[in-house]
């Protein structure tokens, strides 16, 4: 039998999907510029959601900043939160609903500047939901400022020159800061702008929920993901350049298990 | 041993022509069209078709989730 004959639209008639858009994510289009990782993050979480079976009792909070539309991406009842106060809504959201899954979705200006506050006591009470944290080293929505997590030497609209250590202090490591509460039962980092990275990430977020259904305490997931629009690059530059200085800084992997 | 082989379907309109796909496309499958889709973005399309194998890989990036995947092993249904 010969196999090299059989033409694309024969395997797509024929064959199996292996891949395609989950059902929780909505059918508008997204609000990102090409090539963000907001949109693989927020696919990833909508995956786990659905292959748990938790949809009808999963609330989701968004944040402000460029994912202050996820609900209109994520098929979900959300509640979009004031700027950084995401982990205080979702523990009110969750008090009154303790049999319902909650997770925040922030960025890293929402999370690490505005929200220290928010994320370290609802962290530090231990409320038992989940934290799915976007870091991308710079303000996106508002122009490309200086986050608390921008890199050293690193140019943003705010710092034109790069990051100076001295005067603007260091990039923030809010992951590893958190994993010291004993209220925390899972700080992880992880990627999404490769494969091998996407897999991991999703089995991450998979365990932060699963930690909530067994009552554990507050997961937190970062996801170093890019900035193309704000770091001046193409996506493809933006995802080598994450790779090359993201990740040495704030380097993948479970800080708190 | 059945060879598995694969094949994409790209929601033209909805790429956004980041080029993330085409460079993770470990066969060199995907291309993106010099024709503008409606949005004025090069979407992606399956230049090499031939070369897919359905390994996902393409899809697993794709931020704005245009990929579907499929995977067909010829000699288990002959
Ligand atoms: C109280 C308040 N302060 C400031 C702002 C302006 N603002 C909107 S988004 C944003 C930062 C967003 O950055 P980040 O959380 O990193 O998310 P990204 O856009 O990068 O995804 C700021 C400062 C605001 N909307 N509300
Ligand atoms: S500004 Fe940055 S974070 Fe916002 S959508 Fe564009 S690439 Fe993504
Ligand atoms: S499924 Fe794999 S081989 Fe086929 S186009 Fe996508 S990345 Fe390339
Ligand atoms: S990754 Fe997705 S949005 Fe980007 S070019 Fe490929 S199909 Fe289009």
């Amino acid at each position: 039998m010969t196999t090299s004959v059989i033409t694309p639209e024969e395997i797509i008639k024929k064959g199996t999907v292996v891949f395609k858009k989950t059902e929780l994510m909505t059918n508008n289009t997204l609000s990102y510029c090409p090539g963000c990782g907001h949109g693989v993050a927020h696919r990833l979480v909508m995956e786990v959601i659905e292959e748990m079976g938790i949809g009808e009792e999963t609330i989701g909070v968004a944040p402000v900043g460029c994912s202050v539309l996820a609900y209109d991406f994520m098929n979900v009842d959300m509640q979009q939160a004031a700027h950084g106060r995401a982990p205080a809504v979702a523990t009110g959201i969750k008090r009154v609903y303790p049999e319902k899954y909650v997770f925040t979705y922030q960025g890293d200006g929402d999370l690490a500047a505005i929200g220290t506050s928010e994320t370290i006591h609802a962290c530090n009470r231990g409320e038992n939901i989940v934290i799915i944290f976007i870091n991308n080293g710079i303000y996106g929505m508002t122009g490309g400022q200086m986050a608390p997590t921008t890199l050293a030497g690193m140019k943003s609209s705010t710092s034109p020159y790069g990051r100076s250590i001295p005067t603007m202090g260091y990039p923030i490591k809010m992951t590893e800061l958190v994993a010291h509460l004993p209220g925390v039962a899972y700080a992880t980092r992880q990627a999404v702008h490769e494969a091998k990275y996407v897999r991991k990430a999703k089995k991450a977020i998979q365990k932060a929920f699963e930690n909530q259904r067994d009552l554990k305490g507050t997961s937190i997931v970062e996801i170093v993901s890019n900035c193309n629009s704000g770091w001046k690059m193409t996506p493809v530059d933006a995802n080598k350049w994450l790779e090359e200085n993201m990740l040495p800084y704030f380097p993948l992997g479970d800080i708190k298990k | 041993m059945a060879k598995v082989i694969g094949a994409v379907v790209i929601d033209t309109e909805a790429c956004k022509g980041c080029d993330i796909c085409v460079h993770a496309c470990p066969t060199d499958v995907l291309k993106l069209n010099d024709q503008v889709n409606g949005k004025g973005y090069n979407p992606a399309y399956p230049a090499n078709h031939a070369a897919c194998t359905g390994c996902k890989i393409c899809a697993l990036v794709c931020p704005d989730m245009c990929i579907t995947v499929y995977q067909y092993k010829p000699d288990k249904v002959a």
